[in-house]
């Protein structure tokens, strides 16, 4: 890009944005075990994206990560919440339930482990891709955000 | 002076900085009017407060104060504000002194309930001979992971969170409803990409 004086902040953010979204899936991994999970994990994800389409345009952040793919995500999310919901009543257990999945006896830490962890993943899909779609529903009403307009 | 004293009176001081920064950062957000600088300054004080919150040993608190205070909040009010014009009006009157004395008025009222409060980190309070003791005696066995608040989010009030993943996804939902899905922009900047190229084409060919 000729007579570009962003061209700091773009390197910079080409190096940090991966770091931002791999960080992301650091704090959603280690939620058992150091702060975090999927709820921050999901913002943080969500951040790697907006942060991308503040510096190179929205209209380059939406052919990566489509507006349409952002709230397939929401949804899909929400959806792996309640199934896992779904899925304890099915096994004869309450409504999240986590210790019925499986049937096991008392004492086994399989089921808690897996709704967790499932539930989490249900948290990350849905708070990451909901952000996306409030930044993209106000972003997306400018073209494009020229310098002088901050 | 014992060692533990010199830890408390510099804790006590980290604590007193803390909070008159976030007390100088909302005067400050109050009586400007260019709102980027109020954005901005919103996220500086998130991330103060997520400091004190680390100051206060509630690191999960303070984690998400970072990420959704001073990260998406920000970031969101960045696009809601270049949907708007630059500056508030600037009040005068009444509407000046009323919001001032609720403030006011609300502020003492806390203060006050401060007084029963039990002190912090107090052995004694109900928060540390209750419910939290239960908790941390009956995550690792029935549970078996270390982090005592993803086990009593995820598990023991999974049915909370739920209901927390359902008000964002329905706020996600009420934006895009009422602003559009986002995808005009791109359309439109497809569309202008297709013209000058188209444009290009035209001169090249003549």
């Amino acid at each position: 890009m000729k007579g570009d004086h962003h061209v700091i902040l773009r390197v910079v953010a080409k190096a940090l944005i991966p770091v931002i979204a791999i960080y992301g899936f650091y704090v959603h991994f280690h939620g058992e075990y150091s702060p975090g999970g999927g709820f921050q994990a999901g913002v943080i994800l969500a951040v790697s994206v907006i942060l991308y389409s503040l510096i190179f345009g929205i209209a380059p952040a939406m052919r990566a990560i489509t507006p349409g793919f952002a709230r397939f995500i929401a949804g899909l999310g929400f959806i792996i919440y309640i199934g896992v919901g779904v899925w304890a009543l099915a096994m004869g257990g309450n409504f999240l339930d986590y210790d019925a999945l499986f049937r096991e006896e008392p004492g086994g830490h399989l089921g808690q482990h897996t709704g967790i962890i499932v539930i989490e993943i249900g948290v990350l899909f849905a708070v990451a891709g909901s952000m996306v779609t409030i930044f993209y529903a106000f972003a997306g009403r400018v073209s494009e955000i020229r310098d002088e307009d901050w | 002076m014992t060692g533990f004293e010199g830890a408390t009176l510099a804790i006590d001081l980290l604590n007193i900085t803390l909070l008159t920064i976030l007390f100088v950062i909302a005067i400050a957000i109050a009586r400007l009017r260019s709102l980027f600088a109020i954005v901005m300054l919103s996220g500086i004080y998130s991330l103060v407060s997520a400091t004190w919150f680390v100051a206060l040993d509630a690191v999960d608190v303070a984690f998400t104060e970072a990420a959704v205070g001073a990260g998406i909040s920000t970031a969101l009010f960045l696009g809601a504000m270049v949907l708007t014009s630059r500056t508030a009006k600037a009040e005068k009157g009444a509407t000046k002194i009323v919001p001032l004395l609720v403030v006011i008025a609300t502020g003492a009222i806390l203060i006050y309930a401060t007084i029963d409060l039990p002190g912090f980190g107090d052995p004694t309070s109900p928060a540390n001979t209750g419910v939290g003791v239960d908790f941390i005696e009956r995550t690792y066995p029935e549970i078996a992971i270390p982090n005592i608040v993803t086990a009593v989010l995820a598990s023991y009030r999974g049915f909370d969170t739920l209901g927390e993943v359902g008000v964002v996804f329905a706020a996600g939902l009420a934006v895009s409803l009422l602003l559009g899905f986002g995808e005009r922009s791109l359309g439109a900047s497809v569309r202008r990409e297709d013209r000058v190229a188209s444009l290009k084409k035209d001169e090249e060919e003549s």
